[in-house]
């Protein structure tokens, strides 16, 4: 309980440093906007939803690409962890891909989707496949060698040796990849977004600042981190009730 | 023998299937099954991106890339570490830090921007602010962890052996803390990379990254490929040579398992 205290003091203490600089000052720099004003602000573009609005845009192209990138990398990542020889056959190609950074498409799709939920989502996908392919890889290859030697000895089929066997012994540890995936692709999205694509929470803030709403900009900057903070959390929460074995298993997965 | 004969089969396999690859766009693009556009051949893309090499029109760009992304990880580096150290010394900055951390941890750090442009405007000091506070987080948080996890023996052994406070850093904490380090800086230098494109797009800033925008807004494609495919050398380079480094530097706990 006082450790939870002790991390408020911190906080506080800018808060109210921050607020007393706009009374002491003579005349307190305009861009950097009181607390009080940011609550205000923040307040206000949560009641006349606009800021709800952004935050549905975004969630919207970050989740949409997260599906994508889940959907591909799980089944990719399960086909190839089962094919070890086909896996060494892919693997430099995507050693070649993956450290392209994300970013750099961001012309190229806006050239071929215009602006938009597509384009946003399609960097998204792209920059969330890496991290579920290669640890879904791992998590298959990871599974202990007897399961697959049952199933072997059980005569299932193809797909029930992975419905019943693989993805089973594999998921704790691809809900750890599906988690960062998550994560970045909010990162992502609001990146995307501060670029170029005009919508969502990255768009508000670059907006604001240009239209001289400071308040407006820091409040949604603080809602941004609230809501990847919350998005962090709610994973987190979904995978220790779903996945108790995820946690342990972290310290061993390969980096 | 028989290994390095596998290994060969291996890599061959691996360059074929990625001959195919681009053999297929090739086709594909020839016959204009997808747009030449949007999708310019290899043949051309390859052909610009050499035209650029050796005319030296890609190299300043580059190099302006790789400097801006070096300059502002290795300052967030420096400065991760130190804080690293600090905080994981102290119960109480532990204590007090901790929920800035999580809060900072899933934070964009693009979403920055906006806010580093008010105070530096469209300049190299707004990037390089945005590059070092983005790859900050990572450094920082895996020297912290890092930092925590030096076993207390070593430091009873520092302290028998009276070292000073300095040698106590530089020879037990940091060589121990040094793995998770490496791990942080990895991460950090991707994430760095990142920043530095976005941070170019956006502030017209000399660079790949600029250069990508230009391109596209000429319909130029396979100018805007030839910099996709020069900054994910950079990035591979980039990685190859930190990984090796990682090995280098951390032999001696290899041996000892």
């Amino acid at each position: 309980m006082s450790r939870k205290f002790l991390g408020l003091v911190l906080p506080l203490a800018i808060l109210i440093g921050w607020e007393a600089i706009w009374y002491l000052a003579a005349n307190p720099l305009e861009s950097i906007s009181r607390p009080s004003q940011i609550a205000l602000a923040l307040m206000h573009g949560l009641s006349d939803g606009s800021v709800l609005l952004l935050t549905w845009q975004t969630f919207e192209s970050a989740l949409l690409g997260f599906v994508i990138a889940a959907g591909l990398g799980v089944l990719t990542g399960i086909f190839l962890g089962l094919a070890p020889q086909l896996e060494r056959l892919v693997r430099p190609t995507v050693d070649l891909l993956r450290p392209i950074p994300s970013v750099a498409l961001i012309p190229l799709a806006m050239l071929i989707y215009g602006f938009g939920v597509r384009m946003e989502s399609s960097i998204v996908a792209f920059a969330c496949i890496w991290p579920v392919l290669l640890i879904t890889i791992a998590a298959v290859r990871g599974i202990e060698p007897g399961l697959l030697e049952v199933s072997h000895a059980l005569q299932l089929s193809t797909w029930q040796r992975i419905s019943r066997i693989v993805v089973p012994a594999a998921m704790s540890r691809i809900a750890v990849g599906l988690q960062l995936a998550l994560a970045i692709a909010l990162v992502v999205a609001v990146t995307v977004e501060i670029v170029i694509n005009p919508r969502g929470l990255g768009y508000g803030m670059m907006s604001a600042q240009q239209s001289l709403q400071f308040d407006r900009m820091y409040a949604l900057l603080l809602w941004t981190g609230l809501t990847g903070w919350g998005l962090s959390r709610l994973s987190q929460t979904l995978i220790d009730h779903y996945s108790p074995a995820s946690r342990a298993q972290l310290p061993r997965s390969p980096a | 023998m028989t290994r390095c004969f596998k290994w060969l089969i291996d890599q061959s396999g691996a360059v074929a299937f990625m001959a195919g690859l681009l053999a297929l766009w090739q086709i594909l693009s020839y016959y204009e099954l997808i747009s030449p556009l949007f999708f310019p051949s290899p043949a051309r893309t390859f052909s610009t991106l050499w035209t650029q090499l050796l005319d030296g029109q890609i190299w300043p760009p580059t190099l302006a890339t790789v400097m801006r992304m070096v300059y502002g990880w290795v300052a967030a580096s420096i400065f991760g570490v130190i804080l690293g150290a600090l905080i994981a010394r102290s119960m109480l900055a532990q204590g007090l830090l901790n929920p800035i951390l999580e809060f900072m941890r899933p934070m964009p750090a693009s979403a920055f921007i906006p806010v580093a442009i008010l105070a530096f405007g469209l300049t190299n000091q707004m990037s390089t602010t945005i590059i070092a506070f983005g790859s900050l987080w990572p450094v920082l948080l895996a020297a912290i962890q890092g930092f925590r996890s030096v076993d207390e023996r070593l430091y009873e052994v520092a302290d028998a052996l009276r070292l000073s406070a300095r040698e106590r850093f530089f020879k037990v904490a940091l060589p121990s803390a040094l793995p998770d380090i490496m791990a942080g800086a990895r991460v950090g230098l991707a994430v760095a990379l990142i920043l530095a494109v976005v941070t170019e797009m956006q502030a017209s800033l000399p660079g790949l990254g600029q250069n990508i925008l230009t391109a596209q807004r000429a319909f130029r494609t396979p100018e805007l490929y030839a910099s996709v495919i020069m900054l994910g050398v950079i990035g591979f380079v980039a990685s190859g040579l930190l990984h090796w480094c990682e090995r280098h530097t951390l032999r001696w706990r290899q041996a000892h398992g």
